[in-house]
């Protein structure tokens, strides 16, 4: 049995969807948010080079940089955002995280 | 020359609303004051000018509109009757102007009330001169506005307030009449040009239109409406009620306002549109009516009132009957005569009343006065002076004016002119009592005035006894040098073609007649003098035996609370329908606050939506890209 592309594409779905449901279904800790996030942009990713190897394109793996990039950047703004939260509010609990409303 | 007379008082006006505040309190009474003398001369000049019979002038000002064929300029015309509205209106504002610095002293805000003193008489010298019907209802409506303005002039005070409104309001229904028949001449004459009216008047005699499906003479029912306006400015019958609780005002504003100059205006109009009521026959008979009604009417008020103020208020209102029913059997020179030489001696009453007012320290009511003449003995022989004026004393003014009047109505065939005739001369003699009984009431017999106060009672200052003395000389002799002009042999000369004059020749009335017109006089004058200065105690039991005559003339025929039950009410609980039900429960709630009441509900709804957890958040935007994904891969 060969690896098709359409595993590849199996794999990232999955990954989304347990990203996404990471988001959803966790009540407890913000740092599984991020967490949840990463994983939601390594489907993306996964997406993307999948696509460029298998069309011999390279543009799809310089993306697959550049949302690395990304996403690094993207995780340390989040911790650090997440430790003056936790400086402020002396914790991370999702279910108390309730201010962003009108 | 027009010009300045015109134009000063405005100009006085002018500084007192804009520059007075960089100067003191006195320089704008100077200013004022000053404007107005010098307007009052120049009147004088322009009036023994037209004593020898001068042209008629218009002055072209500039246009004011003009929309398809109607036109209106503003125009200052200048004739005899204009001339001797000129006259009466300046002299007696310069007089009023003068006697405020004394009488307004201790005000606190003379500038306002010098400013609108001149914004009056600019009006209702714009009224005077006007050569359009509309040039004049700007005048019209703007004495209005003046008026309101001065009778609420101590707005503090909650009853001045109410009389100002009264006054407005009151004003409107007349003033209703007066735009209807200016609207009306507009569609009869296709112009409110006097000359273009005038000219077509005798042309349009026999036209009709129809009016809530009747076929009414044109000109008749365009003077109706005309004299509607009059009677609302000149507070006849029905519409009087507002002068006498204009006396809220300060004295010197009832001088010039209520009793010498804006109340005339409706006969002065009379008297401007005499060529056009020449032809209403049925008016002239209603205003014949309506005058002589409101003569005796007031009348019998003013002899029980116990304000001093309101005395004089209603025998104003009184005089303005004559003059009223003078304009109805077509003696409109009598009329004007009558206006001007009543224009000086209710200005010298009123006047003499407000020096009494004020050496009493604002007390009106005359039952707390009495003996004051050897305190105040000049403005007590002004008030005498003043008081022999209005009863027609020979040789002074009144006695010319109302002879003339009452001369005419016994020349006079009709049943209504003999109405007039009779009714003339009981008022003759209402109104001799009620001077009178002002007088020995308030000068003479023994004081009612508390001792300690009568000790500090006072001649009023120099300022304000000197317009009294300018004022009774034109009392005293305006009667017997300009008699002839107005009414005499020398009456075409000076009237020209400016009034209708009419045409029957003047027999001397017969003896017997004059007689009674004297001694009806002298018999009100004899019966003041026995009922309130011989027979003190008099008059209590009279009223007492007389109590229901004599509540009725105190309460004023009880047409205030008549028109409470019949106007008031009504439309009070009207307006409070319209307002509590109409605009408050159905425009208000359906309206502007209904539209914010459902947006208030929707966006309580959706803010629920907006729980603040993160993950929501999150759901929905899924669920958006979802459904926007959805569309475009498949439609």
């Amino acid at each position: 049995m060969s690896v098709t592309l359409d595993h590849f594409l199996f794999l990232g779905a999955i990954l989304f969807t347990i990203g996404v449901l990471g988001i959803f279904l966790n009540k407890k800790n913000v740092i599984i948010i991020l967490m949840s996030i990463e994983l939601i942009l390594l489907s993306v990713n996964i997406n993307f080079i999948a696509f460029s190897v298998f069309l011999n394109d390279l543009s799809g793996q310089i993306f697959a940089m550049f949302t690395l990039t990304v996403a690094a950047a993207e995780a340390a703004i989040g911790l650090a955002i997440l430790v003056v939260f936790y400086r402020n509010l002396g914790s991370i609990e999702v279910q108390k995280i309730n201010k962003l409303k009108g | 020359m027009i010009i300045f007379i015109v134009f000063l008082p405005l100009f006085g006006f002018l500084y007192c609303a804009f520059f007075s505040k960089y100067f003191n309190d006195s320089f704008s009474q100077l200013v004022t004051t000053i404007f107005l003398f010098i307007s009052s001369f120049l009147s004088w000049i322009i009036f023994i000018q037209y004593l020898g019979g001068a042209d008629v002038k218009v002055i072209n000002l500039i246009n004011w509109m003009t929309s398809g064929s109607f036109s209106v300029d503003w125009r200052l015309r200048i004739d005899a009757l204009t001339a001797t509205m000129l006259i009466v209106v300046t002299t007696v504002s310069a007089c009023v102007h003068l006697y405020s610095i004394g009488y307004m002293s201790d005000d606190k805000s003379i500038k306002r009330f010098m400013g609108y003193l001149s914004l009056f008489t600019f009006f209702m010298l714009i009224l005077v001169t006007s050569d359009n019907l509309l040039q004049m209802f700007f005048g019209w409506e703007g004495v209005g506005l003046a008026s309101y303005l001065l009778i609420g002039f101590w707005h503090h005070k909650e009853s001045a307030n109410k009389a100002a409104m009264k006054a407005f309001i009151v004003n409107r229904v007349g003033d209703f009449g007066f735009a209807l028949g200016i609207v009306g001449i507009f569609f009869i004459f296709g112009s409110l040009d006097f000359d273009v009216i005038f000219n077509d008047a005798s042309s349009f005699k026999d036209s009709t239109f129809i009016f809530l499906g009747f076929n009414v003479p044109s000109i008749d029912m365009l003077c109706f409406l005309l004299f509607i306006g009059a009677m609302g400015k000149s507070a006849q019958l029905g519409l009087h009620t507002w002068l006498p609780d204009a006396m809220e005002g300060p004295t010197p504003v009832s001088a010039l306002i209520h009793a010498a100059t804006m109340v005339t205006a409706g006969v002065f109009m009379v008297a401007r549109m005499s060529p056009l009521f020449e032809f209403a026959n049925f008016t002239n008979l209603f205003i014949i009516f309506i005058g002589a009604s409101t003569a005796i009417f007031a009348a019998s008020i003013a002899i029980t009132q116990n304000d001093i103020k309101r005395v004089i208020a209603y025998s104003t209102c009184s005089q303005l009957g004559y003059m009223f029913f003078a304009a109805g059997l077509g003696a409109y020179n009598s009329a004007i005569f009558h206006l001007m030489t009543h224009g000086f001696f209710k200005a010298l009453l009123f006047l003499a009343a407000g020096s009494v007012i004020h050496a009493m320290h604002h007390e009106q009511d005359m039952r707390k006065m009495g003996g004051l003449f050897s305190k105040i003995p000049f403005t007590a022989s002004m008030m005498w002076i003043g008081s022999l004026a209005i009863i027609g004393f020979p040789y002074f003014s009144g006695y010319y004016s109302k002879e003339s009047i009452l001369e005419n109505a016994y020349f006079s065939s009709s049943a209504m002119a003999q109405y007039a005739y009779i009714v003339g001369i009981l008022t003759a003699l209402l109104t001799a009592f009620y001077s009178w009984r002002l007088l020995f009431l308030t000068f003479h017999g023994k004081t009612r005035v508390h001792k300690n106060d009568y000790i500090q009672i006072n001649e009023s200052p120099k300022v304000m006894t000197a317009p009294l003395f300018i004022l009774a000389i034109g009392s005293i002799f305006s009667g017997i040098i300009l008699a002839d002009y107005f009414i005499g042999e020398k009456q075409d000369i000076f009237w020209g073609h400016v009034i209708v004059l009419s045409n029957e020749l003047h027999y001397q009335m017969p003896f017997l007649q004059t007689f009674i017109i004297k001694a009806s006089v002298a018999f009100g004058v004899l019966l003041a003098a026995f009922i309130y200065f011989y027979r003190v105690g008099l008059s209590k039991s009279l009223s007492k035996k007389f109590n229901s005559l004599y509540l009725i003339s105190l309460n004023k025929w009880y047409v205030d609370e008549l028109f409470h039950i019949i106007f008031v009410k009504p439309f009070f609980w009207l307006g409070s329908f319209f307002w509590k039900k109409g605009d408050v429960n159905f425009i208000d709630s359906y309206g502007p606050n209904g539209v914010s009441r459902l947006i208030n509900l929707l966006s309580r709804r959706l803010s629920l939506f907006q729980s603040g957890y993160l993950y929501h958040y999150a759901f929905v935007m899924l669920g958006g890209l979802i459904i926007i994904l959805t569309w475009f891969i498949y439609f």
